[in-house]
């Protein structure tokens, strides 16, 4: 494994999250309560080693920041003051900026699905947001049992709120998202 | 008491029974609640993790609407609160930020509009007050008070109760009467918004939670989340096909409990939309 250009990637996370990842001592008290742990491939203290070392691709590459639901437990509990969940944040970020394909697939495809339903029409709506993410994850038959128990309580909107501010949206996204 | 009112995508849709309960006790408690009017969704869990600009734009938007109401906000949904909180406190700390996402979002905002979960308002009225509305004593009702995460973490941004042995539900589940459980996970994470995309894991979570609230003695949990109480509730028969274990547990809102014990109709609670009948625990645990 190459350890070349640790600084600066250290560097940029650190700038990104605003997080002094550099002052880790791995305790591993994040890692201790975090509830995702159990299933993810590093744990949130080897995150922040890696991203100290500069292991910029397999950190990137991870399960781990894909499954890191921003619980905010480790942030609470870190007794150096670091906001590992904002570092989390910052590698995410990182990754979808380099066009890395997420390790979990099934977790980015949701969230981007969540986002364009929150860009098409300023509010989610959930049934059309979950009919999409069925077709992008490929994921047809899923859920389907779920989905009809909480129609039959009328827990599903059937029709979009569509919001008068949406060019407004429209514009925030496009000045974030680039897009 | 008048407040900004941010129900948040969930409590229009899926979590309907908590819009319709909050409104309802507020109602009885002579807390006034305006709707922001065109809020937008705040970006959830999604804007984070993808995108920091667009985590702070989406709700400064509703913030800078509220300012214009001159009102501070409620947030009854704990994950709305915490992204909109979040969002207030890094504009707060800093000035060149502000300045760039007021650009952002089109619109002038100063910072100062305060953003509140539902639950530290009603803290703030305090027990005695919440006593005196109290007709019917939910006697016999073991609850475990389920806070989950981001209602109070991290501290230093929800500046609310205690990160980890908060005591907001606790103390107005005892005012209403029943008994509070003692247990270990009031703060574990639910898993949150992984229930669609990464299903086991929220079982596997849920799972934890629920079994321990049961070992615990409890017969019903009260939630401040709609992510919570869909994790717990909706989730919870797929639970226990997976793991072989019989809970029966109804996940209440706590505005629910708070409505019952207030005598009001079980129909403006939205009672009728739990997925884990409550009727058996009510019928035995309520008096009067
Ligand atoms: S809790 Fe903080 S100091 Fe300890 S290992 Fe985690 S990030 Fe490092
Ligand atoms: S915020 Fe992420 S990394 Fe931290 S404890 Fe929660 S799930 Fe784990």
């Amino acid at each position: 494994m190459r350890l070349t250009g640790e600084k600066k990637f250290c560097d940029e996370i650190t700038a990104l999250s605003g997080q002094p990842v550099i002052s880790c001592y791995q305790c591993g008290e994040c890692t201790a309560g975090c509830p995702v742990a159990f299933t993810a491939d590093i744990m949130p203290n080897q995150v922040t080693r890696m991203v100290q070392v500069g292991l910029e691709e397999p950190v990137l590459r991870s399960r781990m920041i894909w499954l890191c639901v921003g619980c905010e437990t480790c942030t609470t509990r870190c007794p150096r003051g670091i906001e590992l969940a904002k570092v989390m944040d910052a590698l995410r970020e990182t990754a979808v900026a380099r066009k890395i394909k997420p390790s979990e697939p099934s977790i980015s495809t949701f969230h981007k699905t969540f986002l364009d339903s929150v860009e098409r029409m300023g509010r989610v709506h959930e049934i059309t947001m979950l009919a999409e993410y069925k077709l992008r994850s490929g994921n047809l038959f899923s859920d389907l049992l779920l989905g009809a128990r909480m129609f039959l309580k009328g827990k599903l909107a059937l029709i979009p709120e569509f919001l008068k501010g949406r060019s407004d949206i429209k514009k925030i996204f496009n000045k974030t998202f680039g897009k | 008491m008048r407040y900004a009112y941010y129900p948040g995508c969930s409590l229009h849709s899926t979590a309907r029974d908590y819009n319709l309960s909050t409104l309802a006790v507020c109602k009885q408690l002579g807390i006034e609640l305006v709707e922001i009017p065109d809020w937008n969704c705040c970006g959830a869990t999604s804007a984070h993790a993808l995108n920091r600009d667009l985590s702070i734009a989406l709700p400064l938007r509703n913030l800078a609407i509220a300012e214009t109401m001159g009102l501070d906000v409620i947030a009854p949904c704990a994950a709305c609160f915490n992204r909109m909180k979040s969002s207030n406190v890094a504009v707060n700390e800093n000035p060149e930020l502000l300045a760039r996402m007021s650009d952002l979002i089109g619109m002038p905002y100063s910072g100062k509009v305060k953003v509140l979960p539902l639950l530290a308002v009603i803290n703030e009225i305090g027990t005695e007050t919440i006593r005196e509305h109290v007709k019917r004593l939910l006697e016999n009702l073991k609850v475990a008070p389920y806070y989950g995460c981001l209602l109070v973490r991290p501290p230093e941004t929800t500046e609310f109760d205690d990160p980890e042995d908060p005591q907001s539900l606790d103390n107005l589940i005892t005012a209403l009467g029943a008994e509070v459980v003692k247990w270990p996970y009031k703060t574990e994470c639910c898993g949150a918004g992984l229930s669609i995309s990464k299903t086991e894991v929220v079982l596997k979570l849920t799972h934890d939670i629920l079994s321990m609230a049961k070992r615990a003695g409890a017969n019903c949990l009260a939630t401040a989340c709609p992510l919570c109480q869909s994790n717990l509730d909706l989730r919870q028969s797929d639970v226990e096909k997976a793991y072989g274990e019989k809970y029966g547990l109804p996940a209440f809102y706590f505005t629910q409990l708070m409505g019952i014990a207030f005598g009001l109709p079980g129909t403006s609670l939205g009672l009728d939309k739990l997925m884990v009948s409550p009727e058996q625990v009510l019928t035995t645990g309520v008096r009067g």
